[in-house]
């Protein structure tokens, strides 16, 4: 089936996550979509899937404008979605699974069988899995599967109900070599028979190996299209496609440093053969020292274990294997008091979820930094540090002023203001998304200050050229994967992309 | 033609949930076939026509003062602790346990002065209810059951163990029976006003416990950090907060204030333990607690207005040939709406 999306809109509050979005999928194609999270590919496959109702703009499926609202409407234009988390139900045993969902060949004309045919369902699981040499044992529970097998089931069940477009949400994230292998094989043989394919993903390697064409999109906008064909066959451009693609979906060339020295010669942070573990990815971290005074910035496509990163050297994430040293303290398995003791702070990407509390004003947050206080909140003292903090970090709000109603960059003023001083280690995830340049700027400055003091920063970002201009080193991560540390002025765009692309 | 109505601010949605409550209200007693007037005239006789019945106000009053102050901190860490219900029942068993020791059977006397057998009682009340809260804060905290169904179980192995006592060990001389336990001797009941059902000793520690709540609440650190474990438990960790301290101190409060509850209810109403020595309190002090949105400081006059309806419709089988369940019905159409209300005014709301 060929897929026509045209002019898509789409905001959410203030935010325009599809700007005018326009992609054309012909039958018998993969097509990757690629793009930072973020970017507006979730959201313009949700409105194809029909998760999500576009403010306007056409879908159209061969040449026929389809009105698709809901999910059950996508389904009837034969359009199925692999989510990345797989929507199974796993106290149900596989079969179940198979036949919940409507299933056109077994339930007759009108869809709506009223008795289950285990059987039928049975015999249609077995040849269709393998077909794709696909091995699950029907009866299995589903919680038994690993993700791979779940995302396999998930794929049996939608072709049972004849999809010919095939929508995959980061379908690599967190499954197996071999079952990779089995995905990609599967899907080639899946546009062979005039299926349209449509692959979202971050990692170019998978893209690379896969793709007939892509799209990458930023910051709600289609940046580029490249036919993956044409590029292999011409080899006269000296930029690999990797590079090609990455460059396209960070833009321009990256910024100059204009970080000043802080970075001495004592280690702050020293890590040890760590490795980290969660439901989707190992992450073999290996060994780093961090320096006192050095700001190590960490690039890398979310989601590629940045986070746990962060959540082990800031005490809330117990590592596999390994361990996490402070200076001459060892804090491995250490419950996470002690590493607040030992100056540690973490500020989380979503501050209203893990950073702030809403519904508590500004002045409570100072006095819950007194938390190992006990008796009478002392509220002239927690009223002077409030409105000196807010003086001091020129905060746009007022002591009994609640956090949720503070913008996004005074939030963050804020939960600097909070930090303790002194402190031997800073993480931070995105420290300035969604700042304007003022708070950015200023931000970063109070950061550098902490630098000076002798504070080792440890951040995460997307915005490759935050990670240019402020870090002494970086490290990039992909997929689980973690480079070693590069002197952030010797980096290029090309050398990025690689190892962003996964090629270290 | 485009119209669009103008934004409403929050107070729109919650007077305007309030008089829908009303208007409900008054339709159920008209479907009923009463006016409305007679039915709040006959409320207010049977709750306040003569010292018995305002006694029987206070004495309803009492227990749920202290039921609401300990929910008040159970809601604000963001716990729905439906097992107050059986942390009563624990308390007035173990204050009947008491009880029955200072005062065995066949004695003529108590064994320990009589005051201080009653002050042992409330106390091992207050411990019976702390347990009680506890094991449901465990089974929530530690073993992530919801508290809600860890509550209601509990509250089910508190009746049962009630039952048991009372068709079993402690079943009266002769015959068991469902009206309870054997009366305890005159000399270990509590004083009351006169000869109605409110005891002074109750309704002060009730008042004392509400106080101490709105105090703690409102001007402590620990009061400080259960509402924001209560807003955010996640945040709170990552600022530092032991949140799972937070959790089981305010299990363990509840507990505490709903054991004494039992014990008051044993020691100073009962005289005996019966099946459902809470009196379904726990339930409308839930009610009560939900009403106000968690402030303690509006407890005092819904928990009265709410004391004085229970009491009030006893009255209405009497003079009107009305269900005196009536008093249930309107509690309860009046905190659905509050709640519907404050949630239309979230979502809805636009700030003026």
């Amino acid at each position: 089936m060929n897929v026509e999306l045209r002019h898509i809109n789409k905001h959410f509050g203030p935010v325009h996550a599809n700007n005018d979005v326009s992609l054309t999928v012909e039958a018998g194609t993969i097509h990757g979509l690629l793009g930072e999270n973020g970017a507006g590919k979730s959201t313009l496959v949700k409105i194809l899937s029909g998760f999500i109702t576009r403010d306007s703009g056409a879908i159209v499926l061969d040449g026929q404008p389809a009105d698709i609202r809901t999910p059950a409407d996508a389904m009837r234009y034969r359009i199925g979605m692999l989510h990345q988390d797989p929507l199974d139900f796993p106290p149900l045993p596989v079969i179940e699974n198979f036949m919940a969902g409507s299933l056109p060949s077994l339930q007759g004309e009108d869809g709506g069988g009223f008795f289950l045919n285990t059987r039928a369902a049975e015999r249609e699981f077995k040849s269709l899995s393998a077909q794709f040499k696909f091995d699950i044992d029907p009866r299995a529970d589903v919680s038994d599967l690993t993700v791979g097998e779940r995302q396999q089931l998930e794929i049996v069940r939608l072709l049972a109900c004849g999809v010919g477009t095939l929508i995959l949400d980061e379908p690599t994230t967190g499954i197996s070599a071999s079952q990779k292998a089995l995905l990609f094989e599967a899907l080639r043989t899946l546009s062979k028979q005039g299926r349209s394919i449509i692959f979202v993903s971050h990692k170019l390697e998978d893209v690379e190996a896969l793709c007939d064409e892509v799209t990458v999109m930023r910051r709600g906008q289609v940046v580029g299209e490249l036919n993956l064909h044409d590029t292999r066959r011409d080899s006269s451009g000296h930029l690999s496609i990797a590079s090609r693609i990455v460059a396209m979906m960070f833009g321009k060339e990256l910024a100059p440093p204009v970080k000043p020295a802080t970075r001495t010669d004592d280690i702050a942070l020293h890590l040890d053969g760590l490795i980290l573990q969660d439901d989707r990815l190992t992450i073999d971290v290996g060994s780093l020292a961090v320096k006192r005074g050095e700001v190590l910035g960490i690039a890398g496509l979310e989601g590629s274990g940045q986070q746990d990163f962060l959540l082990a050297c800031a005490g809330l994430q117990s590592p596999a294997a390994g361990s996490v040293r402070l200076g001459d303290l060892d804090l491995t398995h250490k419950p996470y008091p002690a590493w607040l003791n030992a100056g540690v702070s973490y500020v989380p990407a979503d501050r209203l979820r893990d950073g702030l509390i809403a519904g508590l004003t500004i002045q409570d947050h100072f006095a819950l930094r007194l938390s190992n206080k006990g008796g009478f909140v002392n509220r002239a003292e927690t009223l002077a540090a409030a409105e000196q903090a807010i003086a001091t970090f020129n905060i746009r709000g007022k002591p009994d002023t609640f956090v949720e109603r503070l913008s996004g960059g005074n939030q963050q003023r804020a939960e600097l203001a909070l930090m303790p001083t002194p402190l031997n280690l800073i993480l931070m995830e995105h420290p300035t998304r969604g700042l304007d340049i003022e708070s950015t700027v200023y931000i970063w400055q109070q950061l550098i200050a902490r630098c000076q003091g002798g504070t080792a920063i440890i951040f995460a970002s997307s915005d490759l050229d935050e990670i240019m201009q402020y870090s002494d080193r970086v490290i990039v991560f992909s997929g689980g994967r973690v480079s070693a540390p590069f002197d952030a002025a010797s980096l290029t765009v090309d050398q990025l992309g690689q190892m962003i692309g996964g090629k270290f | 033609m485009r119209t669009t109505s103008p934004p409403q601010t929050p107070n729109f949605y919650r007077v305007g949930a309030f008089v829908i409550s009303l208007g409900l209200i008054v339709l159920v007693i008209v479907l009923a076939g009463a006016s409305p007037v007679t039915v709040i005239g006959s409320m207010i006789g049977g709750a306040f026509g003569n010292p018995d019945q305002i006694g029987r106000v206070f004495a309803t009053l009492s227990p749920l003062l202290l039921c609401a102050a300990g929910l008040v901190f159970t809601f604000n860490a963001g716990l729905y602790n439906l097992g107050v219900e059986g942390q009563i029942t624990i308390g007035a068993i173990a204050a009947t346990f008491v009880l029955r020791l200072a005062f065995p059977e066949g004695a003529t006397a108590s064994i320990v002065p009589p005051p201080i057998a009653i002050g042992l009682a409330i106390l091992a009340g207050g411990i019976g209810g702390v347990l009680w809260g506890l094991l449901a804060g465990v089974l929530h905290v530690y073993g992530r059951i919801s508290e809600i169904f860890a509550g209601l179980g509990l509250n089910f192995a508190a009746t049962g163990l009630a039952i048991y006592l009372i068709f079993g060990p402690w079943k009266r001389p002769g015959v068991a029976s469902l009206s309870g336990t054997q009366p305890f001797d005159e000399s270990l009941w509590l004083g009351t006003f006169g000869n109605t059902e409110a005891t002074p000793v109750a309704l002060i520690l009730a008042l004392v416990a509400l106080a101490l709540t709105i105090i703690v609440m409102r001007r402590t650190y620990f009061g400080l950090r259960l509402r924001a474990v209560g807003k955010n438990l996640r945040a709170s960790y990552v600022l530092g907060i032991p949140a799972r301290r937070q959790l089981m101190s305010a299990f363990a409060i509840c507990g505490l204030l709903a054991g004494v509850a039992g014990a008051l209810q044993v020691a100073g109403l009962f005289h005996r333990l019966i099946p459902n020595i809470s009196s379904n309190l726990g339930f409308l002090a839930l009610l009560v607690v939900m009403l106000v949105n968690f402030d303690p400081v509006w407890i005092l006059p819904v928990a009265f207005f709410f004391s004085a309806l229970n009491v009030g419709s006893l009255q209405l089988p009497l003079s009107l040939n009305l269900e005196s369940s009536l008093a249930g019905v309107i509690q309860g159409v009046l905190v659905l709406f509050a709640l519907l209300g404050r949630g239309l005014a979230q979502k809805y709301g636009k700030r003026a």
